[in-house]
């Protein structure tokens, strides 16, 4: 066996989700548009590798690829068979259910019993620290809460992997502040592996042990930055500061290529 | 060195505490101080008492009219005869028949229009070709007048029970149809991508999203097609007079052959109270809905 193989072999397994030259064009014709064009990205097993790119990147396009939201156009997606949960950037609780009828729907639909879903639910509130809101109605929590509960739920489904589409774009600076040193501390705990799209530059470096930066229209991979300050980090420090400096002139250049 | 790990283990806790803290400070400020209601007396008189103001205004300008003498008391009376004679009708038992026919007939038939109005609702929003087939079918039935629904209610039912029915199910099963179908139809798009994430599919995603989703709609689909059947029903009983059955509808027009003013408009108040009392059953669920929703301003 020769090294290389080897060292297939090991990303092989370790590799949670794979992308090989994956493209995705809409539409046909004169009216195609390439959204993402021949990305490769592997994100092993409990790695947190954040997906940074300026408008129209395909960012989320990708996301939804990885989702089985959407079909792929060219390359090859391999997630070997695993289960993945989406979050968007709107919670988009139910509002005909309780909180923790919300955390309790994936269950229901993998037809869990009802006092094991009850117990399930209440353990995972417990993990976003929303122990006795599970009455409440998704109106009745600001939306930093809401956000939890979506993870919550996304934790519900049981997934290999959590897939995160701008989860904190619409919070305000503090609450997202918290929120990050929340999901930090929930992927450790629970050995999640994570895929997060982002625009925010310090955001991704905060959380990151890779930042992946992606080009616009078509979407590329750029450069893939490993992150490799200790955590718990803080989104103020001056190494991550000093690090979303470095890759914010990245994106700074690649947002400029589009003048012309 | 023995003595760093539980220093180790400590801090770690200190900081999970502090994190914990953060986030349940957080939670606290955002969710801001709970304000208590107002009086269960204090809210029903705030919201009753425009609605006695607007009765007041309506009966001194009857009254002010009257005292015009613009037409003589025997054929428009004042609210005083009236309100006396209407005291006097809801004291009779054969008043109170009339009502319990005609409301019997309003039920059923609504009842009736309820169920085809959802058939059909369901079945055009699910099948695309259908759609395209009856869709603008049913909001052109929903603006055709129910009263010329009747000549040919009679030709095809004579006078009888099934011919003011078919014309309150035609009347109501449109909106009814239509509540669900734009229900259905305005299901946001981002609970649909949820829907799509839990991998609903089938009856699941029925069940589980499109109808709970589509409530809201279905209600006020509902609500309209309550108001429509109450409509027609009250034009069926003055239409089509079924032999024995002595329904509001038919007093009223005894009533009227017999030149009985005040009893006319006593039994236009008795129809005017009862619809306004359904229309508050409509109206508390639609408000309980919303708040349960929260998609009430407070």
């Amino acid at each position: 066996m020769s090294i290389l193989e080897a060292t297939d072999l090991r990303t092989d397994r370790d590799a949670v989700v794979r992308l090989d030259s994956v493209s995705k064009q809409y539409g046909s014709g004169g009216n195609a548009l390439l959204a993402l064009d021949r990305v490769s990205l592997t994100v092993a097993k409990g790695e947190f590798v954040c997906l940074l790119g300026a408008s129209g990147c395909g960012k989320s396009t990708l996301l939804s690829l990885v989702a089985g939201l959407d079909q792929i156009s060219g390359g090859t997606l391999d997630i070997g068979g695993r289960h993945v949960s989406l979050m968007f950037q709107e919670a988009a609780l139910y509002p005909w259910l309780s909180v923790a009828g919300n955390v309790e729907l994936p269950m229901r639909l993998r037809g869990v019993a009802r006092a094991e879903r009850r117990r399930r639910a209440e353990e995972l509130l417990e993990t976003v620290r929303l122990s006795g809101f599970g009455h409440k109605r998704p109106h009745e929590l600001s939306g930093g809460m809401r956000q939890r509960v979506a993870l919550a739920r996304s934790l519900a489904q049981d997934a290999d992997v959590l897939l995160m589409d701008e989860p904190f774009g619409a919070l305000d600076a503090m609450t997202r502040d918290i929120l990050h040193d929340e999901l930090e501390r929930i992927w450790r705990e629970q050995d999640l592996t994570v895929l997060f799209v982002t625009h925010n530059v310090r955001e991704a470096v905060r959380l990151g042990d890779r930042v992946v930066l992606l080009s616009s229209r078509p979407g590329r991979v750029i450069e893939d930055f490993p992150i490799g300050h200790a955590r718990p980090r803080r989104i103020d420090s001056p190494e991550v500061s000093g690090q979303a400096a470095e890759i914010t002139d990245r994106l700074r250049a690649e947002v400029a290529r589009h003048a012309n | 060195m023995p003595t760093e790990v539980p220093t180790a283990t400590d801090n770690r806790t200190a900081s999970d505490i502090a994190a914990a803290d953060r986030i349940t400070g957080l939670d606290a400020l955002e969710l801001g101080p709970k304000r208590s209601k107002a009086a269960l007396g204090g809210r029903v008189w705030r919201s009753a008492w425009p609605k006695l103001l607007a009765v007041v205004i309506v009966v001194l300008g009857w009254q002010i009219v009257v005292w015009a003498q613009w037409k003589p008391e025997y054929v428009l009376p004042g609210p005083a005869t009236v309100f006396g004679d209407l005291g006097t009708l809801i004291t009779t038992g054969d008043f109170w028949d009339g009502v319990r026919l005609t409301m019997l007939r309003a039920v059923t038939g609504f009842a009736l229009a309820v169920l085809i109005g959802t058939i059909v609702g369901a079945a055009v929003s699910r099948f695309a070709p259908l759609r395209a087939a009856i869709g603008s079918l049913i909001t052109g039935l929903q603006t055709m007048p129910s009263i010329m629904w009747f000549p040919l209610a009679i030709l095809l039912f004579q006078i009888s029970e099934s011919a003011i029915m078919f014309v309150v199910v035609i009347g109501a099963a449109p909106s009814v149809a239509n509540g669900l179908i734009s229900g259905i139809d305005y299901v946001p798009r981002t609970w649909l991508r949820v829907g799509q994430v839990l991998g609903m599919t089938g009856f699941a995603k029925y069940r589980h999203l499109i109808l709970p989703a589509s409530l809201p709609s279905f209600i006020s689909g509902l609500k309209q097609g309550w108001a429509f059947s109450w409509r027609s029903l009250m034009a069926g009983e003055l239409l089509v007079i079924v032999p024995g059955a002595l329904s509001i509808g038919v007093r009223m027009q005894q009533a009227r052959d017999l030149s009985e003013s005040s009893l006319v408009i006593s039994f236009i108040i008795v129809v005017l109270v009862i619809g306004i009392l359904i229309d508050m059953l409509f109206n508390a669920a639609d408000n309980a809905l919303r708040k349960r929703w929260g998609l009430t301003g407070s």
